[in-house]
């Protein structure tokens, strides 16, 4: 019998790293609190950091795999500038001063005589409210991130439904909720906290219902899936909504007190006030007051709304919008048997989900004894909520129709009382946040001026909209415009269509950080790579000049002129700042920093960094001192040192002498103070501020502490959403400003001031019979868009993205393991690898997102297989809807906001030769950071 | 061939939860990062932004669909890792004695000194939770992070293997199984652990909870007491006067 005897000790106790530092992950967009341990100099370790209040100590494995995009070879070395055509991925590495000189060569001149022809865009940018700033000292109107392509819809809807959506504007009650829907995730998206939240439901027994047309990952451990046809959410949720009224299964006191559904609507056919509230001389809406049966103001410290009745004034009528409400979704055209076939759901399952929620919701109810003050100064001795609670994200936002749908899954959670009560839905500071608070959008411009104010923000009607005098955008992606009047993020995905185009004017530089619009990022891939590289009769490029900052050879470099070579995230500052898009959580406030746990080894420098010295270099107002010097040495300084107000500034933590929280002077010490606090800075808010914020004295008096609002500002819900309304007036023709002609339909129709649903555009416009099935994408769990594939770890999980085919689908076309498919859209053809599924709706084929990788880049080897074999549905979609014969071409893009409507798409599919590659099959861009080495085996130093 | 402990009454090992798991890979990469670097060689990858990349992970998850008869798709995730069995074959078999399993806790571990990378253990493994390196040649599998549940270096409350403590959701747990009193006992009686595979004998010490019964909707209806708007509002009015 052979016995070891070098075995381990029996309790061995080996040390685990020289040093533990602290500081926030970047491998997606949760921002999570991380444990870097580092030895020797190097990262050996990341964890989860337990006091944070993101991910509470728990790390996913993009989190985790940290270290191989820490040290991945496809990190960009140097600035470069192109040597060779676009496309090529020919560069020469250059100083930082050469490529500052370039930049602004191009920059300088542009601000001096049109800064509207500096486009620049900003992609999954953590800094927002840095880059924004930086943009409007330059002057031009044309500055956005990602939002317009990603979940404006969701984001929009929820702040003008309600002061906020999901994710970073807020949670589940997860301590308390009994059911939880989940609609059409990412599960990229705010992933930690739903996983951790998901746990805590399992755990406690308490019932997920998930709702998405694929059953992978949530809606895999769901109790109960709900495979519903893409495009159809809203009509399924306005059949609840049908359900409930028709029961009176409603929170009447709630509605009352804390929504507009008391609020007189003008209720006239046609005219110039028709559909708007009525309004006192001050402005303020009306109600009939339950006492006196007479108007009085919304808002007067006694006054009691009725939800029905009627009200006449100089010949017009008017009724509560509740009433409206209950007339629109009453509709037998929103009864279960009316929606089902649609929708893919039985109507028997519908009404048992509706009566489930009303179960949960009013027989269930929380009580929590905490007395709180409301905002008329009635006292309450509970705090009493309805334990159902909702999250939804892209796939529900990303369609033609998706603001509404979102503002219905809002109305929804209203009508059930569960916003913002125990047990349902809770906002995080700083939102709730209504619409008023917001600013509103700035376009005004002029040489050598910056913006008159901030580029986006939410229009309140026509008066918002960003046109110039002949009535036409002022901004490249048209956002503002009557194309898309309540843009709340931009359009991104319409800059370099629109740039390409000349329309609304010609671009001279085009500045991206973040995105890869040459590839995954950007509809019809294809098409946008002919954009770039396409040139004019002078043989120029008709963008003239790309600069793009990214840390990874991504495919977007190869397209660029000018690189400006981006940091990896353990190397950088950056905050994580409540004046962007915060990590608070519902209990409390809180914001975070990066800092460099690693210096970089190679001549690059964080992107936030290099606008200081290029805002410095161009003369920017902000960003020179009154002597013409640099005024931020670096982002970190600008972090420190910046006040947006006197007093608030990027990071809310250890402000003044480092005490003070919320407003306070600049601390010169303050980064050090957050790294000695583990990276982040938190404050909770008091117990009788924690539920019902929007109308909750205690709230809005510690919200102003804070700084997060300068005077308590408490207003109601909107069911029904005047500005909507004043649109469609416009559309109707009233008003000064008025749409063009040809959108007065599609603006009557879309902007309905309560949700109504109709069918996405692209399926009203193709046949049925040509292209039968949906196609969809999803993010998997362990990826981040493009950045899985270039992490040695994450890509041995997921190298090559199948097509999954509904198994009806599979049979009918005989698919056999192995297969390879064409699928046609309107639009184009693609090749790609298939695979059976049956957890998937019927009618639905779809893939993991950003898989596929065009040859040369991220250092991967050229037989890469995500170049073989993987694929992207990009080249499917269109940012244009197929012609509809009316001699116009339609943005693919919701008509409220314009957001990208990636889940309209309509295919069909047919057997492929088998094998690959996959198609279309792009010529390989030369990698300017040469190929990653043959075999890894990290750690063995240690 | 190497003889294992008559038993062991400590038994300490993982209950993973079906019934929770989402699938997300958290436990396969943190187990990577942890083990590449600590107990033994490297855990290397092979072809590593090549055609075909192929490494060493300590911990996979497999995600199974299955279509009931009756009902609609079922999909469960399934983390796969060393499932420290009482009766291991992967140490009987062992030509050298590298492979063990200790008295004092039941880990069965690989000694890579006397590891000659022969593969016969992988072989042996019912479960295939066995992985050779390609590069160093030595067998390498889970060892419940040995290195991380009795170090002084790490806060107490962390001394769990590198995937339970990075759960997101929660789904593993990590304790004795050798005491009926404990909380990953008690967790196992309360859904019915079950054993991987019982028929190989193996015994294992790890135990699975069973996913919940899903997609049994209820067929409960709200009754439409207003079939009409106006009889609605009537109904409101009346509600409305009583709050």
């Amino acid at each position: 019998m052979a016995m070891s005897k070098n075995k381990v000790p029996a309790r061995p106790s080996p040390k685990v790293s020289d040093e533990i530092r602290q500081t926030t992950c970047y491998m997606c967009a949760c921002r999570c609190g991380i444990n870097v341990h580092m030895q020797d100099g190097k990262v050996k370790y990341i964890e989860g950091n337990k006091n944070h209040p993101v991910n509470k100590g728990v790390l996913c494995a993009k989190g985790s795999a940290g270290i191989m995009q820490h040290y991945a070879p496809s990190r960009l070395k140097a600035p470069m500038k192109r040597v060779g055509p676009r496309g090529s991925g020919e560069f020469e590495e250059i100083s930082w001063d050469e490529a500052y000189d370039i930049a602004a060569g191009w920059l300088g001149p542009i601000r001096e005589t049109a800064p509207e022809k500096l486009a620049f865009f900003t992609g999954r940018d953590q800094s927002q409210s840095f880059t924004s700033l930086w943009a409007q000292a330059f002057g031009t109107p044309n500055y956005a991130a990602h939002g317009g392509f990603c979940s404006v819809n969701m984001a929009a809807a929820g702040i003008y439904t309600m002061g906020g959506a999901f994710w970073e504007f807020g949670q589940p009650d997860w301590d308390r909720t009994k059911l939880f829907m989940i609609f059409g995730v990412a599960e990229d998206h705010d992933s930690n906290p739903i996983k951790i939240g998901l746990g805590k439901l399992k755990e406690r027994g308490a019932r997920v219902i998930g709702v998405n047309p694929i059953r992978s990952g949530y809606n895999a451990i769901a109790d109960d899936w709900v495979g519903i046809t893409p495009g159809t959410d809203g009509l399924f949720i306005m059949a609840l909504i049908h359900e409930l009224i028709k029961a009176g299964q409603i929170d009447l006191n709630y509605l009352t007190r804390y929504t507009n559904a008391g609020f007189l609507v003008n209720c006239a056919d046609t005219g110039p006030d028709a559909g708007l509230f009525l309004r006192d001389e001050n402005g303020t809406a009306q109600v009939l007051d339950q006492a006196t049966g007479k108007p009085a103001p919304y808002d007067g410290k006694s006054v009691k709304p009725k939800l029905t009745g009627h009200f006449r004034k100089a010949g017009d009528t008017y009724r509560p919008a509740f009433e409206l409400l209950a007339e629109a979704y009453m509709s037998d055209s929103y009864a279960p048997e009316a929606v089902e076939e649609r929708c893919g759901i039985p109507a028997r399952r519908i009404r048992a989900i509706a009566a489930d929620l009303a179960r949960v919701a009013f027989e269930e109810e929380i009580v929590i004894d905490q007395p709180w003050t409301d905002w008329k100064g009635e006292k309450h001795d509970q705090m009493i909520g309805r334990p159902v609670s909702f999250h939804a994200m892209r796939g529900i936002s990303a369609h033609s129709n998706g603001f509404q749908t979102c503002r219905a899954l809002h109305i929804l959670q209203i009508l059930l009382g569960s916003v913002e009560v125990p047990g349902g839905f809770r906002f995080k500071p700083p939102y709730p946040k209504p619409p008023e608070a917001h600013p509103k959008p700035h376009a005004g411009h002029a040489p050598n001026q910056p913006l008159d104010g901030p580029h986006l923000g939410y229009p309140l009607g026509p008066e918002h909209l960003l046109l110039d005098d002949a009535g036409n955008p002022k901004r490249i992606d048209k956002a503002f415009s009557w194309e898309n009047p309540f843009s709340a993020h931009g359009l991104m995905h319409m800059v370099i269509s629109n740039a390409h185009a000349g329309v609304p004017y010609k671009i001279d530089t085009l500045f991206m950080y973040m995105a890869n619009m040459a590839w995954n990022s950007s509809m019809n891939t294809s098409s946008v790579i002919e954009m770039l590289t396409d040139k004019d009769e002078n043989g120029d490029y008709v963008i003239p000049h790309i600069i793009y900052s990214d840390a990874y050879s991504s495919e977007t470099v190869a397209y660029s002129d000018l690189i400006l070579p981006d940091t990896t995230y353990l190397e950088r500052h950056d905050c994580i700042s409540l004046l962007d898009r915060p990590i608070c959580e519902a209990e409390a406030v809180a914001d975070a920093i990066r800092w460099p746990v690693v210096e970089p080894d190679r001549n690059v420098k964080g992107f936030q960094s290099a606008l200081c010295d290029l805002g410095a270099k161009l003369g920017l107002p902000g960003f020179v001192n009154e002597d013409g010097s640099q005024k931020y040495a670096d982002y970190a300084d600008y972090i420190t040192s910046h006040e947006r107000r006197p007093g608030v500034g990027p990071l809310a933590g250890f402000r003044g002498d480092g005490s003070e929280s919320g407003r306070g002077a600049p601390n010169p010490q303050q980064i050090d103070k957050y790294i000695e606090n583990g990276g982040f800075w938190s404050e909770h808010l008091p117990d009788d501020a924690q539920f019902y914020k929007p109308w909750n004295q205690s709230y809005q008096d510690w919200a102003v502490r804070i700084g997060l609002f300068d005077k308590a500002a408490p207003y109601v819900f909107n069911l029904y959403l005047e500005p909507l309304r004043k649109i469609q007036l416009a559309a109707e023709g009233y008003g000064d400003r008025q749409p063009p002609e040809h959108l007065r339909a599609q603006l009557k129709k879309a902007m309905t001031p309560l949700p109504h649903w109709y069918a996405p555009f692209e399926q009203e416009i193709v046949s049925e019979e040509d292209y039968p099935l949906h196609a969809l994408t999803q993010r998997p769990m362990h990826m981040y868009h493009s950045w899985g594939s270039q992490n040695a770890w994450l890509r041995q999980i997921t190298g090559v993205n199948k097509l999954f085919v509904p198994g009806g689908v599979w049979e009918e076309h005989g698919f056999e393991d192995g297969d390879w498919a064409y699928v046609t859209s309107p639009h184009g053809r693609i090749k790609a690898p298939v695979a059976r599924m049956d957890g998937v709706n019927g009618k639905t084929l779809w893939t993991w997102n950003a898989i596929g990788k065009k040859r040369g880049a991220w250092a991967l080897s050229d037989d890469a297989q995500e170049a073989t074999e993987g694929f992207l549905l990009n080249h499917l979609i269109n940012e244009l809807l197929p012609p509809k014969g009316d001699g116009l071409r339609w943005a693919n893009s919701d008509p409220v906001t314009g957001q990208a409507a990636w889940f309209d798409l309509r295919v069909r599919i047919e057997k492929a030769p088998k094998g690959g590659p996959s198609e279309p099959t792009l010529k390989a861009q030369k990698s300017p950071v040469g190929q990653g080495p043959k075999d890894v085996t990290y750690g063995d130093d240690f | 061939m190497t003889s294992l402990p008559q038993s062991t009454e400590t038994k300490l090992g993982l209950v993973i939860d079906l019934d929770t798991c989402v699938g997300c890979h958290a436990c396969v990469v943190s187990c990577k990062e942890w083990n590449t670097s600590n107990y033994g060689t490297a855990l290397s990858d092979v072809d590593a932004y090549g055609a075909e990349p192929q490494g060493t992970f300590l911990n996979r998850v497999n995600s199974f669909e299955a279509m009931p008869e009756s009902g609609c798709s079922q999909t469960v995730h399934f983390p796969k890792s060393c499932l420290h069995c009482e009766d291991a074959p992967c140490v009987t078999v062992c030509p050298t004695g590298a492979s063990y399993k200790r008295e004092e806790d039941g880990i069965v571990l690989v000694n890579e000194a006397d590891c000659m990378g022969c593969g016969l253990c992988a072989w042996s493994c019912p479960y295939g939770a066995r992985e050779l390196d390609q590069i160093f040649g030595v067998m390498k599998k889970c060892t419940l992070c040995v290195d991380r549940i009795y170090n002084e270096n790490i806060p107490e409350e962390d001394r769990v293997p590198s995937c339970v403590r990075t759960c997101p959701a929660g789904a593993r747990h990590f304790g004795d199984l050798g005491d009926p009193d404990s909380d990953v006992s008690r967790l196992v009686a309360a859904r019915g652990g079950m054993d991987l595979m019982p028929e190989m004998g193996t015994k294992p010490v790890n135990k699975y909870l069973p996913p919940r019964l899903k997609d049994a909707p209820s067929d409960a209806t709200l009754e439409a007491t207003h079939k009409t708007p106006e009889g609605l509002f009537a109904w409101l009015d009346k509600a409305l006067e009583k709050l």
